[in-house]
């Protein structure tokens, strides 16, 4: 479905990603992991088409988004929801406002039929509507707020695809925990294809099986749990080395789980 | 310094060409004519009393030693409406207004919401921008209007009570001096005044980056740039569109 084929691309003179390739299928999980600053938002804002590359391509169902009119890639975007760092909420709007904000803009809804939806999407994504529904997004927490621009992302567009921004980045473990629980609901109930951005490599190892590597604006890896583990190239080793003990773990809870299961 | 100016001009041309296309938002409009209008509107009648007084103070002082105070009025209508309306009420909006329409574009860019609104399908320039443009054009004439009046009114109150001058002849000559020429020129440029705020105030909005140090940064920029911007314009506004009316009687 998303197809990233040599992309290249720099902010004035400093080389973000070069000749990043890799493809995500029609309901498959991908982790995009590596160091800050090495590139991965940037990903996921070229599939968005709020960035062009400056050669290769980005292709969404076989077409180059880079080479779009803006209105071609509105009909793009409507297949694909993003969750923005933060959550990106609109700060003057309430959080049923914010959900509900996409068809307040787009359709010919009246408000109390949108106002409805917009609960009922609270309630999906684990939030009491009558408890947040009239409050402003700063007067909730951040696992709240990612949990809202997840509901708003899911109600605006009904997408085939979720693009997620370091959704757990500066949450306590419960919250993210809620969080990475809602991604796992979207991704095995509606089968939507999600590509997450994160560092966190606890969090990634225990949503997704299939993990890209970018390392300095390269693809150092692709592939699954098992072949990362062993991965010998020097730059994963580099990048995994704090985070042993999560493998183990990981690992270990899954062992636990075969021998139960 | 060259390319943020050719930037500079394409934004700007983005933002004409936002005037006439659909959708239009017209609630978000009305709002920040409110917040436009209504919230400069005291600092504006501040800034047009005291300056309007302390004119007329300095002047007729200055008249009187000619034996020409009478002419209060007349000097006080020419330099209100024609220079000092206009260009006191952009520095004040400008003041007021750039700052805050470049804090919040700037803020919501470094939060990723101008973002997330082009991934709704909604052009931020349209949404966001426009409306500022539109409030800017229709009420900093407005409240120009409202700060000529009540310098002239604060240069009444100096002139009857301090300089002795009639009511009746104080009056009589401004609105002598309220002429097409003048009330033109009076009004042409609070409207090329809006222009400017709207366009560079915008501008360091949505290119502010670096977090929060960025969007004060481009706060701070945008201020000085409008505010020297105005007065440049001002300057010429007067030489080219005074020269221009010759014809009447300024």
């Amino acid at each position: 479905m998303i197809e990233i084929r040599r992309v290249n691309f720099s902010y004035w003179d400093k080389q973000i990603l070069k000749d990043v390739s890799f493809v995500v299928d029609d309901g498959e999980m991908v982790v995009v992991m590596g160091p800050s600053g090495s590139g991965k938002s940037t990903i996921l804002r070229l599939i968005l088409g709020l960035e062009c590359p400056h050669s290769g391509q980005v292709l969404i169902d076989g077409q180059n988004v880079c080479v779009m009119k803006e209105k071609e890639k509105q009909q793009i975007r409507k297949k694909i929801g993003m969750v923005f760092q933060d959550g990106a909420l609109f700060d003057s709007m309430t959080v049923g406002e914010n959900v509900g904000y996409y068809l307040l803009e787009n359709s010919r809804l009246r408000w109390e039929e949108i106002a409805d939806r917009a609960a009922e999407m609270l309630g999906f994504v684990g939030l009491d509507p009558n408890e947040v529904g009239d409050k402003l997004p700063e007067e909730l927490s951040g696992g709240m707020r990612r949990r809202v621009a997840i509901g708003r992302a899911l109600l605006s567009t009904n997408p085939r695809a979720m693009l997620y921004d370091e959704p757990t980045t500066g949450l306590d473990p419960n919250a993210t925990q809620n969080v990475l629980g809602l991604i796992t609901k979207l991704h095995q109930e509606k089968g939507i294809a999600s590509i997450v951005v994160t560092h966190q490599i606890a969090d990634a190892l225990n949503i997704a099986d299939r993990f890209v590597v970018i390392y300095d604006g390269e693809v150092a890896f692709d592939g699954d749990q098992d072949t990362l583990r062993a991965c010998q190239d020097a730059r994963v080793k580099d990048f995994l080395l704090p985070f042993r003990e999560s493998f183990e773990r990981v690992a270990r809870k899954k062992f636990i789980g075969l021998e139960q299961g | 310094m060259a390319y943020q100016s050719q930037s500079l001009f394409f934004f700007s041309g983005r933002m004409i060409l936002s005037l006439f296309t659909r959708p239009f938002y017209i609630t978000e409009t009305l709002e920040q004519m409110y917040l436009i209008g209504v919230g400069s509107l005291f600092l504006v009648v501040l800034t047009g009393m005291f300056s309007g007084q302390g004119f007329a103070l300095a002047f007729s002082q200055e008249l009187a030693t000619f034996g020409a105070k009478d002419y209060l009025g007349r000097i006080m209508a020419l330099a209100i409406v024609r220079e000092l309306g206009p260009t006191l009420t952009g520095l004040m909006v400008a003041a007021r207004v750039a700052a805050g329409i470049t804090a919040e574009i700037g803020a919501m860019k470094s939060s990723n919401q101008l973002d997330a609104l082009v991934g709704f399908g909604i052009d931020p320039i349209k949404k966001i921008a426009r409306p500022r443009l539109i409030s800017l054009i229709i009420m900093v004439p407005v409240l120009t209007i409202v700060c000529d009046f009540v310098a002239i009114a604060g240069g009444w109150v100096i002139a009857k009570f301090i300089a002795n001058v009639s009511t009746t002849v104080y009056w009589s000559y401004v609105i002598d001096k309220l002429n097409f020429g003048n009330m033109f020129m009076g009004l042409l440029k609070p409207i090329v005044f809006s222009f400017v705020i709207a366009f560079i105030s915008c501008f360091y909005g949505f290119t502010s980056g670096g977090g929060t140090k960025g969007v004060g940064r481009a706060t701070t920029n945008s201020v000085m740039m409008t505010s020297i911007t105005i007065l440049i314009v001002n300057f010429f506004i007067t030489k080219v569109v005074g020269s221009a009316l010759r014809g009447y009687q300024l």
